[in-house]
């Protein structure tokens, strides 16, 4: 996370570390992250103590390449949800702008690079269109996006044409979610993803010891570094044993990095938890509340469209399933399972790609263990429900213990 | 204390009607600074439209506003701001979900220097020294600078609320029931707030309908009935009892019996179109 988040942290602990208060807190989700890593724990010792492949290099990379799609759209979700809003176009998006790309590349010759732009280009624009027919017409988000949904899925029908289905051959789009970087790339990556994590600390802590804001000392900051480098670097290992660190979980990072910084960092970001949390006092305070509502849209059909390609990519095809199934409910369960606030103004980027492994572990495993789709969509959804109960009573602890 | 020179904010026959409806009628007004005045009435005395008035919220019909004795037209929210006049309304408008130096800087966030401008970077240790600063200044306690605004008490809710609207270095401060709904040491705590509002040279206007309150920290009562001015006290020579006569509109030598009331009400609307015509 980031350098505030652990001062953050750190000064809400000063003077009240009661271990009530530290089992409130886990409860109430300023720990959130923490309440779904050991969730992913016991997700992991339940399917290993069952399937000794679980935890088996070839598996875990598998797994990884499977959460990219869902991890890519739970980004965008994630900033709608900090809207208090949701967004059930996305997975309609999703395909179409996958199916605008392989028609473009294989229909008729475009280079690749072109192509995937074109199928952002259209996420974004469906994204801005929807936004701005649900601030401009106060319509609830939620009707806005079920129409799109249905009439996204139509217009990929109608790209697709007769076949229903394209196989993409272009090694550039197919190379994003099949390539695989070699062990001493792979080590580079954590020795920059470190190194660059660790300066990001070290300036931040600087500064604000310089401002003489600095309190409870550098040891939260430090076991923080600690940890986040132990999984670097262990997941760099895990994934050079097998095919190598992929392309796809880099990619994956790298959004979860940008718009982590982007939510928590910018001004932009600030504005979406001011507008998510109370919009009416973000108006008074001068944001222009619309715009940002619009922008949030087309940061999600934009997500929504890179995870299509990514799919795409994984596929080697689009066809008229491409974006469908429970693929929507799940890019909108992870973030949620993770921490991230249904009720707006709460929850961070981290939980899409947090989410999005605890949904990914789970099915993956029911996966190894043959359970039938019947089992599946049961134990899933119970997940998403156990999620969204905890989220409800958060804020409802927050409600009655928060103003003393 | 009593206005010294111009004073700061000043009104004259300010009129303004919604369909029949006089909200005010021909109010004169005037706030000095370093003075406090209580703005007080009964429901629907034309308490919120004045200061919805001032704050560029309803702008008035008629009648002249001069702020620091130059005459100025108010149309809108930022006009307000930018001549120096700020509202704390009584929702208080905060983000729970922020913390205080967030909902300070809510809407004029600082912005880092260097390669962060391209991304409008937030200047996050720069917010939080000057908010410490400014609450330093104001002799408000929180906790922690950095803890959400939901898990704060009433009292200092009100007392960010108030300390954010002095971000933008305003010259007046009006305040719409600023200790309704607080608990006893809570109203404390706000009304020592206002004084030191007071002592930093600030003209402050009060909505409240506590005339404890009232009488603890304003140096001038305004009372308005109707929509009229129904009296102007100086807070040391009044009594409750003068204020209460005057929001009322009994026992204070201006009597009128209810016949002339209605007679007045039913006038009002007539005397209005003619104005117009």
């Amino acid at each position: 996370m980031s350098a505030t988040d652990a001062a953050t942290a750190e000064e809400s602990t000063e003077g009240r570390s009661t271990t009530g208060q530290a089992i409130r807190r886990l409860v109430q989700g300023d720990l959130s992250s923490v309440r779904v890593v050991l969730g992913l724990v016991v997700i992991a010792i339940i399917f290993q103590v069952q399937e000794e492949r679980f935890l088996s290099a070839q598996n875990l990379t598998n797994l990884m390449l499977q959460i990219t799609t869902i991890g890519l759209i739970s980004v965008g979700i994630v900033f709608v949800l900090l809207l208090g809003e949701i967004d059930l176009s996305v997975g309609a998006v999703s395909g179409l702008s996958a199916a605008v790309m392989a028609v473009l590349s294989v229909n008729h010759g475009w280079n690749a690079y072109l192509a995937i732009a074109a199928a952002v280009a259209v996420g974004a624009s469906i994204g801005f269109l929807q936004g701005s027919l649900f601030s401009r017409f106060v319509v609830p988000s939620f009707v806005v996006t079920l129409a799109g949904l249905l009439a996204w899925e139509g217009a990929l029908l109608q790209v697709l044409g007769k076949t229903g289905s394209l196989n993409i051959n272009d090694p550039k789009i197919t190379g994003l979610a099949n390539t695989f970087y070699s062990d001493t790339v792979g080590w580079i990556f954590a020795a920059v993803i470190v190194a660059a994590y660790g300066a990001v600390l070290a300036t931040g802590y600087r500064k604000r010891v310089s401002a003489g804001l600095a309190d409870g000392g550098a040891l939260p900051m430090i076991v923080r570094f600690v940890f986040l480098s132990a999984i670097v670097i262990a997941a760099v290992a895990i994934l050079n044993s097998d095919r190598g660190v992929p392309l796809a979980v880099m990619i994956l990072l790298g959004f979860v990095v940008g718009m982590e910084y982007v939510a928590k960092r910018t001004t932009f970001g600030r504005h979406v938890f001011a507008v998510g949390g109370n919009a009416e006092a973000a108006r008074r305070a001068g944001i222009r509340v619309n715009g940002v509502r619009v922008a949030v849209f087309t940061i999600s059909g934009s997500m929504a469209a890179i995870g299509g390609v990514m799919a795409a990519s994984r596929l080697f095809a689009v066809n008229q399933n491409s974006g469908g199934n429970e693929l929507l409910l799940l890019a909108i369960a992870g973030p949620v399972i993770a921490g991230t606030s249904l009720f707006g103004g709460r929850g961070s980027v981290w939980t899409a790609l947090l989410g999005a492994l605890v949904i990914g572990s789970i099915s993956n495993g029911m996966d190894l263990l043959s359970l039938s789709s019947a089992v599946k969509l049961m134990v899933t959804g119970g997940v998403l429900l156990l999620a969204v109960l905890v989220d409800a009573v958060a804020r409802q602890q927050r409600q009655t213990s928060g103003r003393v | 204390m009593a206005a010294e020179g111009t004073p700061l904010l000043e009104l004259e026959g300010l009129s303004k009607r919604f369909g029949p409806v006089q909200a005010l009628d021909r109010v004169d007004f005037t706030v000095s600074a370093g003075e406090v005045v209580g703005l007080v009435g009964d429901n629907g005395a034309g308490k919120s439209t004045l200061v919805k008035a001032i704050a560029g919220i309803n702008p008035p019909d008629d009648g002249t506003i001069r702020f620091e004795g130059r005459e100025v037209r108010i149309h809108k929210p930022q006009d307000a701001t930018e001549l120096g006049i700020a509202t704390v309304y009584q929702d208080l408008a905060l983000c729970d979900n922020l913390d205080v130096v967030n909902n300070l800087f809510l809407g004029r966030e600082e912005v880092a220097a260097g390669p962060g401008v391209a991304t409008r970077q937030l200047d996050e240790v720069k917010m939080e020294h000057e908010t410490a600063d400014l609450l330093s200044n104001l002799a408000v306690t929180i906790p922690s600078l950095r803890s959400e605004v939901g898990t704060l008490s009433g009292g200092q809710r009100q007392q960010v609320a108030v300390a954010r609207s002095l971000l933008g270095e305003p010259k007046v401060v009006m305040l719409d029931e600023p200790t309704a709904a607080l608990g006893v040491p809570q109203t404390k705590q706000v009304l020592e707030l206002i004084r030191r509002l007071r002592e930093r040279n600030l003209g402050v206007v009060v909505i409240s309908h506590n005339l404890v309150d009232v009488f603890a920290i304003c140096d001038r009562v305004f009372v308005l009935r109707l929509g009229k001015a129904a009296g102007e006290f100086k807070a040391e020579d009044a009594t409750e009892e003068h204020v209460v006569a005057a929001i009322t509109g009994v026992g204070d030598g201006r009597e009128k019996g209810h016949e002339q009331q209605d007679q007045e009400r039913r006038n009002q609307p007539q005397e209005g179109e003619e104005e117009r015509a």
